[in-house]
């Protein structure tokens, strides 16, 4: 596969041309936004918890086909998932991205998330992917102040 | 390839360059041989940052090799000739923009310190609450953000003329913001993120005739125009080095001689003194008042050498090679289907914005990266700008002297793998 066949999957592809969850949710439980003052993009993440379990989640904004793509897949993913999994994961997509000593073992798999692995041969474009996680980590956090990838 | 240019530069009628050799011009450039991802080097990236010729490398390596030494200080040897060479460049630079004296050029890091410099130190003291200081949508943030600071220290107020739909300046509604508060209009000469290039000479004759001083901002007019600073009539012209294939980290700001030396100091340190003592500390004289400190001697020199280069390959034969690519490539770029051109100003240096259908811009990036290509996406630090387009974003070819029409091929064939990669 060549780079760019790596980088633009059928999968990112596919979710960027019809994100999923992208809505507003309210009333939210957590809700943050994310900025990414390279491009200018920005998202907004909500949540709404059951206890520990993220009941709903959802995202607004629009990005490139990376930034987009990534946000519609881990909305999918992290649904019913606790906040526990959610955060393990975040720590396992950013190792995919990065290669630092691999994505470990233990705890949940990436599952279709592996898509995201092209992103590795374009520092440039790692941001765009884990923009909308580091949004995500804020809307638990409810913080109020916005999330910016510098 | 030998192009003999016939394409006139708007603006001058009569003018007929001489022949223009672009492969004798890409010679002298030696990051051009580069290739990227296997691919031939295609730098399209211009408005950002210019490459630079041999002439100029060479001339700061043997200045670090061979002259190095403090300025202004020594009686030694090294120190006198540094001394000379950095004046030198100094009376280069005021050549090249046509002003009366060399005093009237301060070197300073880039644009955005020489905008800053009149901020602070002609307006921040001019300045009172109620005034107005007018510039236009169209700005890049550097000549935004320092007007912005100067009005929150002396409650003026920033108006901007906008544009219209084609990126062009709207002079009617200029002459209308221009009011009894007005104390200084801020502009463009060339738009970073359209290209257009404004009338500043008819911007500057109209704030003349209320006694409201102009700074235009030449950041992106240097590399590709003839500047003539006396012939505009402009109070403050502003140049950074790096984006006319200088060094980075030096810039000029041109200043009538009465407004500089009427100025009170920007930063004090060595150098911008005549005598310090605590009972009080006289200033040193224009331009040296407003170089505390050790300047960058060398990136000085190199500017000095690249005006020597822009000049010896003459820029009224470069801006008539641009105005030819630029025919070239719009007229490629609109043929490729769902691409959309932001900016197509009547009078237009060669940058061109676009969109490719609905693909964000940072995808097109990429995917002409893979192809050796390099544009700037995002915003380019002219947020307004996107705003006023209702866009976040643009893909941006920016075109230098040394671009050819072949790279412009390069250019379209990419952008078409963009829309077959999009499906
Ligand atoms: C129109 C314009 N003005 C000012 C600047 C600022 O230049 P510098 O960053 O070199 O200070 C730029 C740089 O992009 C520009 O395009």
């Amino acid at each position: 596969m060549s780079a760019l066949t790596d980088l633009y999957q059928q999968l990112i592809l596919d979710h960027n041309r019809s994100p999923r969850n992208r809505r507003k949710l309210e009333p939210a439980d957590g809700r943050a936004e994310g900025y990414n003052p390279l491009c200018g993009d920005r998202v907004t993440v909500y949540l709404s918890l059951d206890g520990d379990v993220v009941r709903d989640i959802a995202f607004e904004g629009s990005g490139c086909a990376i930034s987009t793509a990534a946000a519609s897949m881990m909305t999918q993913r992290l649904k019913g998932k606790s906040v526990s999994e959610a955060k393990s994961l975040f720590e396992k997509f950013r190792r995919l991205l990065t290669d630092e000593h691999g994505v470990g073992d233990g705890g949940p798999e990436l599952g279709k998330l592996e898509a995201f692995g092209g992103v590795r041969r374009f520092p440039a474009r790692v941001k765009c992917a884990t923009l909308v996680w580091h949004t995500l980590n804020a809307a638990l956090e409810n913080r109020e102040d916005i999330v910016s990838t510098e | 390839m030998r192009t003999t240019v016939i394409i006139a530069q708007p603006g001058s009628a009569q003018h007929r360059p001489d022949s223009f050799d672009v492969e004798q011009v890409r010679r002298d450039f030696p990051i051009l041989q580069r290739t990227i991802n296997g691919k031939p080097l295609v730098y399209l990236d211009n408005a950002a940052t210019g490459q630079k010729p041999q002439a100029v490398i060479d001339t700061i390596s043997r200045y670090y090799a061979a002259e190095n030494a403090n300025i202004h200080r020594g009686v030694h040897r090294l120190s006198v000739d540094a001394t000379a060479a950095y004046e030198g460049a100094r009376a280069k630079v005021q050549r090249f923009m046509g002003a009366g004296r060399p005093e009237e050029i301060i070197f300073v890091r880039s644009a955005t310190e020489a905008i800053n410099l009149v901020a602070q130190a002609y307006a921040r003291p001019t300045l009172e609450p109620g005034d107005e200081v007018l510039i236009s949508t169209m700005e890049h943030h550097s000549n935004i953000v320092p007007w912005q600071i100067v009005c929150e220290q002396t409650g003026s107020v920033l108006r901007v003329v906008p544009i219209n739909d084609a990126g062009e300046y709207m002079f009617e509604e200029y002459e209308q913001l221009l009011s009894s508060r007005t104390r200084l209009v801020a502009v463009t000469h060339v738009s970073n993120a359209l290209g257009t290039i404004n009338p500043v000479r008819r911007i500057i004759e109209v704030a003349h005739q209320r006694d409201i001083p102009v700074l235009v901002d030449g950041a992106q007019a240097a590399p590709h125009l003839a500047i003539d600073v006396k012939e505009l009539d402009c109070d403050f012209y502003a140049i950074s080095g790096h984006k006319m294939f200088g060094p980075s980290g030096i810039g000029a700001l041109y200043g009538k001689y009465e407004l500089l030396d009427d100025m009170p100091p920007y930063q004090g340190g060595g150098e911008m003194i005549l005598s310090v003592s605590f009972e009080g500390t006289v200033y040193n004289h224009v331009p040296h008042k407003f170089e505390a400190g050790t300047p960058n001697i060398a990136g000085a020199i190199g500017l000095g050498a690249t005006v020597d280069y822009l000049q010896q390959i003459g820029l009224d034969n470069i801006a008539a090679y641009e105005h030819e690519l630029l025919v070239y490539a719009t007229e490629a770029l609109s043929g490729v289907p769902d691409v959309r051109l932001i900016g197509t100003a009547k009078h237009k240096a060669a940058v061109l914005s676009f969109l490719v259908g609905d693909i964000h811009p940072h995808d097109v990036g990429t995917i002409l990266d893979m192809e050796g290509i390099a544009v700037r996406t995002g915003h380019h630090c002219a947020q307004p700008v996107m705003q006023r387009f209702g866009l976040t974003a643009t893909a941006r070819a920016s075109l230098a002297l040394y671009n050819t029409t072949a790279e412009i091929d390069a250019l379209v064939a990419g952008v078409r793998k963009v829309r077959k990669v999009f499906g």
